[in-house]
């Protein structure tokens, strides 16, 4: 059997799953954003965005756009009840301060040891831009990366040390690819969940450093579309 | 009576030097002075320093102003946003310098100058790239790179509301970094969907008090 990798979306759910009842948590662009609509229902969490939201809700239904509400990467989205505004020394203040129990991220790479690298390619030809990202790594009680498991090339992403500049050093506590869930400890990278027909082995071809399987690992089996919550 | 309140955009902006450094608020087209933005092209100035989170969008306000060169320099945290072409130009041209800053080290450092500090120590970059040339120091354990103040010559602030005093109110996530760049300017101008009565704003809902604030334009609604 070959193993089928997650979609954005399942890995979206995968890392939502993880969310605990009162979490405050921040999403990074791209797939982090999605996990907002794949909470299991009746559990509370509480999202903040870099540009001044806390209490962010899904994106909006059609015919409910409001100009005003955009979320870190500039789409539009909503208010939940019990939401409100700061300004964005205040927003900064909650990341940087270590007010926010999860940031979940996307990388470009993420080393053994957890240093994370999503701000540059250092492409000569494009301007590098670094948003919030160093502040989410720094601050943030949890960094939790959501990303492919190896690069458009087949080339791991998981590696002995980053190549790209750094975002911030030691920082990333578990990540979510569309191949496995994999803890960073002081013992090294233990693999926790598995796609169905994954093996360690596998696995171990597409990362460079050491992969150790966990005693209680899982299957990693999300819905083949997971529900969103709707807005 | 005090009476903030000037009838033209070109009034708001009149005297503004070249060489000056201009804090842009907004974040994307949200909470974006545009209108300011336009009327300091009209005005003239040149060699500016500009602030902002993004670097302008489509061919319009800071857009606008750095097609036509009046910009050296841009300090951000995410030029690649929108449609930044008219920054892109600039920027393989080298015809302008491109500083970048963690989006909440470019805050906090505003509101360090607006609250009278020196500067201040952060995490935020520390053993990285950006982190480098600046002074560290490892406090409790961890590496921490000094951040200076910075200071705008003026600020263009993008408001819902405003009385004659100068108070605002903003509108949702248009809010963004309108507070903390009014504070931190020589001079802070703003640009206003309508002008209320003084005392009829909600004191509690008073987001930036008149004290920041020097010229008040109203333009109209827009996001």
């Amino acid at each position: 059997m070959t193993p089928e990798p997650l979609n954005r979306e399942q890995m979206a759910w995968r890392a939502a799953q993880d969310l605990r009842e009162g979490d405050y948590v921040n999403l990074g662009i791209g797939i982090p954003t999605l996990a907002a609509s794949y909470v299991p229902p009746g559990r509370e969490v509480i999202f903040h965005s870099e540009n001044g939201i806390l209490g962010m809700g899904p994106k909006p239904a059609p015919g409910k756009e409001d100009p005003y509400m955009v979320d870190a990467g500039k789409n539009l989205t909503t208010l939940v009840a019990g939401g409100c505004f700061v300004h964005h020394a205040d927003a900064f203040l909650m990341i940087r301060g270590g007010h926010l129990d999860v940031s979940l991220l996307g990388a470009f790479e993420v080393s053994e040891t957890g240093d994370l690298a999503n701000w540059t390619t250092e492409d000569p030809a494009f301007p590098p831009g670094v948003g919030g990202a160093m502040d989410l790594a720094v601050g943030a009680r949890a960094i939790r990366v959501i990303m492919e498991h190896t690069s458009k090339k087949g080339e791991p992403r998981i590696l002995k040390a980053c190549t790209y500049p750094l975002t911030a050093a030691g920082c990333v506590k578990r990540i979510y690819t569309n191949l496995a869930v994999i803890d960073v400890t002081p013992q090294g990278l233990i693999v926790l969940e598995l796609i169905p027909g994954m093996t360690l082995e596998k696995l171990q071809e597409l990362t460079e450093p050491r992969l150790q399987l966990s005693p209680d690992w899982k299957v990693l089996a999300p819905p083949a579309a997971p529900k969103a919550r709707a807005a | 009576m005090i009476d903030k309140q000037v009838k033209t955009t070109a009034e708001a902006v009149a005297g503004v030097r070249d060489g000056s450094t201009v804090l842009v608020a907004g974040f994307g087209a949200v909470g974006v002075a545009d209108n300011l933005l336009e009327a300091l092209h009209e005005q003239g100035a040149r060699e500016l320093t500009i602030v902002a989170n993004n670097s302008g969008n489509g061919d319009y306000g800071l857009a606008r102003l750095i097609s036509s060169g009046r910009v050296r320099k841009v300090i951000c945290s995410f030029p690649r946003s929108g449609d930044y072409s008219a920054f892109l130009n600039a920027y393989r041209a080298k015809s302008l310098e491109l500083e970048l800053l963690p989006q909440g080290t470019i805050s906090e450092r505003m509101r360090c100058h607006a609250a009278g500090l020196g500067g201040f120590f952060s995490p935020v970059s520390a053993g990285t790239k950006l982190g480098e040339g600046k002074e560290t120091r490892e406090i409790d354990g961890r590496l921490h790179v000094f951040e200076k103040p910075l200071k705008g010559d003026v600020a263009l602030i993008k408001a819902n509301k405003a009385d004659r005093w100068g108070n605002l109110s903003y509108i949702k996530s248009a809010r963004n970094f309108n507070p903390v760049m009014a504070m931190a300017a020589d001079l802070t101008v703003v640009e206003v969907d309508q002008m209320v009565e003084l005392g009829e704003m909600d004191p509690e809902a008073v987001v930036t008090p008149s004290i920041f604030v020097d010229r008040v334009v109203v333009v109209g609604a827009s996001a």
